[in-house]
């Protein structure tokens, strides 16, 4: 154990776990949007991020024409690659969730399914798709290209703040307050916790269900695919399988939080990558998961509904 | 406006929960359905706004078949249902519940002033709830923002859903004086109560339900007179 490189290299180690916080918590947004409108874990969630990564990597290289051994772009040019394979990361990503809905969720729903089949499909259509993505990669990782310098950008406290974590702290967190607004302001956004609340009230109300469920799918398969470009953007890589390790941490930073809650989807989602991230450094990183895991249980044992958790009935989105 | 119910039959699974029923619900009327628990009064409600398929039958409205419109579609028409057990959106203020009433409305931003004022001038209560979450109202206060609610999408025919339910006396003759009021202002409206006395001194006509079928149709004021309707449904003994 060694507590000594969490004491000194705590802020930087902070910052880090921000940064990986701010993906799970992109991520788990998407758990928790669609959990609240159907009451289902949308266990093909991990695969919408997956195809993000994909998304982004093919936008690169076809769309921008970066190559793996170029030099980082520099000024207009490394801003246009940047905001165009988020962009990319983003398309991919919530048409892939809707398609999703659409095909495996939406038949089921309309024949009076149980959940449980609905759960089943959601584990296939998660299999399938890493499979799918599997072959067409041939098991191989593909490496994204540095599209910016990486570079310390500034100092604090003894820690060297580095430049792509700032952008990916500072943009999740414009992702967040927007869908934050989007949520709270808007009508579809209002329609989206009425259906969360009152499917049958808000249906009175002339809220159009399967237009809200294709929003909220869409609108969390967005929030995956911002996480998915941060996420190659600064591990410089993807394969077919990314998205299992992401996609369990984002629904355990979910139900940390409270499902169906979104604030609480975000404070797990930090709170989360803090702590992996801590004790990585003071166990070492293979213990990171045992960790945090053995805290998710602990705040589950004591408090089942999550930080956040309201019962269902009052489950506010 | 004229609301038209011809020999509705509906299931839940294998049961047959309406048998045949025809309800005619002229403009301007108060019409009543009682029956006691399970006789399908709900069922009813929630066939006519179309959160319950039909098996057979015709819901005319207006004299056009709306049966087969789906359920969202069916508040443009003028058709405005406070469900069973109020149904407000708990984690929404009371001014975003009653917000929500115009959600379908093309025209919800120049009219929401207007429509807000005459719920508060309807609903005191309300105004000075409003920034109150929907859950933490009392029952009776939820009652009024469900009405209120459904008033907000300006309806030709407001349904009501058992509004005495859970209330207690001095509520109850609250709410009942509001509906006759929002009749008075050019609503019609469907009623359907389990609290027969104060239903049918409201009402203009009655329908009387027992297990999915109509067994008796007549002015309101008669019901109330009605030996029979008496012992059943007003705990009244006929001898």
């Amino acid at each position: 154990m060694d507590f000594a490189l969490l004491r000194d290299a705590f802020w930087g180690l902070t910052f880090d776990g921000l940064a990986l916080g701010a993906i799970y918590a992109l991520i788990s947004l998407g758990y928790t949007l669609v959990y609240g409108v159907l009451r289902l874990i949308n266990f093909a969630h991990s695969e919408v991020f997956m195809i993000g990564t994909f998304g982004a990597l093919v936008a690169a290289s076809g769309i921008m024409g970066v190559k793996v051994e170029d030099d980082p772009r520099t000024g207009g040019s490394m801003i246009l690659t940047l905001v165009v394979c988020l962009i990319a990361a983003m398309l991919a990503s919530a048409f892939t969730a809707v398609a999703v809905e659409f095909v495996a969720y939406r038949r089921l729903r309309k024949r009076g399914a149980t959940k449980l089949a609905t759960l089943i499909s959601a584990i296939g259509v998660s299999i399938s798709l890493v499979e799918f993505f599997r072959i067409i990669t041939h098991s191989l990782p593909r490496e994204f290209p540095r599209i910016m310098e990486k570079s310390f950008l500034f100092h604090f406290a003894g820690a060297d703040i580095r430049n792509d974590k700032v952008i990916v702290i500072v943009a999740a967190g414009l992702m967040m307050v927007a869908l934050d607004q989007f949520i709270s302001k808007s009508r579809l956004g209002k329609g989206i916790r009425a259906v969360s609340m009152d499917e049958n009230t808000a249906t009175l109300m002339g809220v159009n269900i399967n237009r809200v469920i294709t929003v909220t799918f869409f609108a969390g398969g967005l929030m995956a695919g911002a996480a998915a470009f941060f996420y190659i953007l600064t591990y410089e890589n993807t394969s077919f399988k990314v998205g299992f390790f992401l996609g369990i941490s984002a629904f355990t930073a979910a139900v940390l939080g409270g499902i169906g809650n979104l604030r609480g989807a975000l404070f797990g989602g930090f709170v989360l990558g803090l702590m992996e991230t801590y004790t990585s450094a003071v166990f070492g990183t293979a213990w990171k998961a045992v960790i945090s895991f053995i805290i998710l249980v602990l705040v589950l044992l004591i408090k089942p509904t999550g930080l956040f958790g309201e019962s269902i009935t009052q489950a506010r989105v | 406006m004229r609301l038209e119910i011809k020999d509705l039959h509906v299931h839940y699974g294998k049961i047959e929960a309406i048998k045949g029923v025809s309800v005619v619900v002229n403009e301007g009327e108060i019409v009543t359905l009682i029956g006691a628990n399970g006789a399908g009064k709900t069922t009813m409600l929630k066939t006519i706004s179309g959160l319950r398929p039909v098996t057979s039958g015709q819901i005319l409205f207006d004299g056009k078949d709306i049966s087969k419109m789906p359920a969202h579609e069916r508040v443009n028409l003028g058709l405005s249902q406070a469900p069973e057990g109020r149904g407000i959106f708990p984690g929404m203020t009371v001014l975003e519940n009653l917000e929500m009433g115009k959600y379908h409305r093309k025209d919800r931003k120049s009219e929401m002033k207007e429509d807000l004022e005459k719920v508060y001038h309807l609903f005191p209560r309300l105004l000075e709830r409003i920034n109150q979450a929907g859950g933490t109202l009392s029952g009776g206060e939820q009652q009024m923002l469900a009405i209120g609610r459904a008033l907000m999408a300006r309806p030709k025919v407001l349904l009501l859903d058992e509004p005495s339910m859970g209330l207690a006396p001095l509520m109850i003759a609250n709410i009942f004086r509001i509906i006759t009021e929002i009749n008075n202002l050019g609503t019609t409206i469907l009623l359907v109560e389990q609290n027969a006395q104060q239903a049918l001194q409201r009402a203009h006509r009655a329908y009387v339900l027992e297990t999915g079928n109509v067994v008796k149709e007549a002015k309101a004021s008669d019901l109330l007179n009605d030996p029979a309707v008496r012992a059943a449904y007003l705990g009244v003994g006929a001898h």
